[in-house]
């Protein structure tokens, strides 16, 4: 460990190897946030890299703890803010599974619908910044342009636009907008269309494909022992996708593909992501036309109190698989609250892959990983 | 071989990044297609979603008068502390105690637009409006009292 001066003094020294210690972050444009990676160099080899984390620290868990169950749903949106919908709803299905509450069809049905758009917005963010950290900016705006469409949707639906807070325990907070099939079928028509401009700018583009093809190798193996979960994982051919294995709300009805890749490197993490919005875009085509009538939220007490006991629940995030666990002492307010939070796991796996390669590709690793750092430091 | 490959392997590589320029170029020439809006030169015609969450705001009618009952259900539902209520006891005409409202305190810069008061308000006397340019140079503009000055509850609202 470094303590802030021996940071310091690393950095003007030169080591007795002739290592190099530069300080990434914690306001490097690369890193998406305030992540701080300590990386140490051989001439431009990476020897070792140290994520510090810290400086976005709310103590979320312990928040949670002093608001009660339908407050604390909130406060889960400020943890990977690119899919705080499907924060809400593992949050929502947990205290769901505790109280047995019945949740209405029509209800699973909209959320299984905003979860994939969320889905596909945060995607289309990552190849964005992503295409940017490798120096191309142009794709940014054009997946921009897309999001925009999602955020409109979610404007007129949920009322925000990132931290959206529309799912409650037993349903939604209210009725979807009347427009909303609309839009989202005029969504999946414009994307349909301009999807296959990514892969004209960034999928054939020969800068981007030397710069990610065999870099960061994840085999299978580590991408188990070290837990990761989402694109990373089945890039490296881990079937890990929560929708498939546990499925949740309206996923069990639906048919769409777990999108496996086996090569491991930064490419077919790109290309994993490509895919998924695709499916995305299938699990939406198969529900928007069959959103059930009926109630969209169930009945639930005034006051929530949970069963005493322990409870889990898992969702897949777009970055991977959220665990949320609850330790009820049967009172209004959670005594003890766990997130497992995917970009934690991933993070970890950063100093594995990306030693004794070039700093170049630094970037191209840890841009795949898809690091949101509210989410890693709650 | 090798200048073959060397060759071809320069060819495919500057025929993907042309591949990528026409569609730069597609867009140049054709800017009808652009969505970038102007703001703040188009405020006159920029136009929220009506469900947008700006801020609480408590509605009056041309009487000036509101349905808040002053039951804190708001209050206790708020995770952040935001509302405050100081309510107040007025005489009804039949000479009867009556619960009121004396002030609805509304702190925006401790409000994350969460909803879960406006859900919670069993007689629907505050909203979400979708006002979102709050910068202010003095913090203490953000405190705010909804309820307006003179103004009493509707009759029949319990």
């Amino acid at each position: 460990m470094y303590n802030q001066t021996d940071i310091i003094k690393d950095t003007t020294d030169l080591g007795p190897d002739g290592e190099l210690v530069v300080n990434m972050g914690p306001q490097h444009p690369a890193t998406h946030g305030v992540l701080h990676l300590v990386v140490t160099l051989n001439g431009e080899t990476i020897k070792k890299i140290e994520p510090h984390l810290g400086y976005i620290h709310r103590s979320i868990e312990k928040m949670c703890e002093s608001l009660t169950y339908r407050q604390f749903i909130y406060v889960t949106s400020r943890m990977d803010y690119l899919s705080s919908h499907i924060n809400n709803t593992a949050c929502a299905l947990l205290v769901e599974k505790g109280m047995q509450i019945e949740v209405p069809e029509r209800a699973k049905v909209v959320r299984t619908i905003l979860n994939e758009l969320t889905r596909i917005a945060s995607h289309e963010l990552w190849i964005g910044a992503m295409a940017m950290d490798l120096g191309a900016f142009t794709p940014f705006f054009y997946a921009f342009r897309e999001r925009e469409m999602i955020t409109d949707i979610m404007e007129d639906t949920c009322g925000a636009r990132l931290t959206m807070n529309y799912i409650v325990p037993g349903g939604l907070m209210y009725d979807i907008h009347p427009e909303f099939q609309t839009k989202v079928k005029a969504f999946i028509k414009q994307f349909k269309e301009k999807v296959t401009e990514y892969e004209d700018l960034v999928t054939g583009n020969i800068i981007f494909q030397s710069r990610t093809k065999g870099v960061g190798v994840l085999t299978a193996a580590d991408a188990i022992s070290y837990g990761c979960s989402g694109p990373v994982a089945r890039a490296s051919g881990v079937s890990c996708d929560i929708r498939k294995i546990a499925p949740y709300d309206a996923y069990d009805r639906v048919e769409f593909d777990e999108v496996i890749e086996t090569a491991g490197d930064s490419f077919a993490r790109y290309i994993v992501r490509v895919k998924e919005m695709n499916q995305s875009i299938r699990i939406i085509e198969q529900l928007i036309d069959n959103i059930p009538e009926g109630e969209f939220v169930g009945k639930t007490k005034n006051v929530l109190k949970l069963n005493k006991g322990e409870f889990y629940q898992r969702v897949e995030t777009a970055r991977g698989e959220l665990g949320v666990y609850i330790v009820s002492e049967g009172g209004t307010t959670p005594h003890r609250i766990k997130f497992r939070s995917p970009g934690f796991s991933n993070l970890s796996v950063l100093d594995h892959i990306a030693k004794n390669s070039k700093i170049g590709d630094l970037m191209a690793t840890m841009g795949t990983l898809d690091l949101v750092i509210p989410d890693i430091d709650r | 071989m090798f200048l073959k490959d060397y060759i071809v392997d320069v060819y495919n590589g500057v025929a993907s990044l042309l591949k990528g320029m026409r569609k730069t170029g597609y867009y140049f020439t054709h800017s009808k297609e652009i969505i970038t809006e102007q703001y703040p030169d188009n405020r006159a015609t920029l136009k929220l979603a009506d469900r947008f969450k700006g801020e609480v705001v408590m509605p009056h009618d041309e009487n000036n008068e509101h349905t808040c009952t002053g039951c804190t259900a708001c209050e206790l539902a708020c995770p952040n502390g935001t509302i405050k209520i100081i309510t107040k006891f007025d005489i009804t005409p039949e000479g009867k105690k009556k619960k009121a409202i004396d002030a609805f305190i509304y702190r925006l810069e401790m409000c994350t637009l969460c909803n879960l008061c406006v859900a919670a308000c069993p007689s629907d006397a505050i909203i979400m409006a979708p006002n979102f340019e709050h910068s202010v140079f003095d913090r203490s503009k953000l405190t705010k009292i909804l309820n307006k000055p003179g103004s009493k509850i509707k009759e029949g609202i319990e």
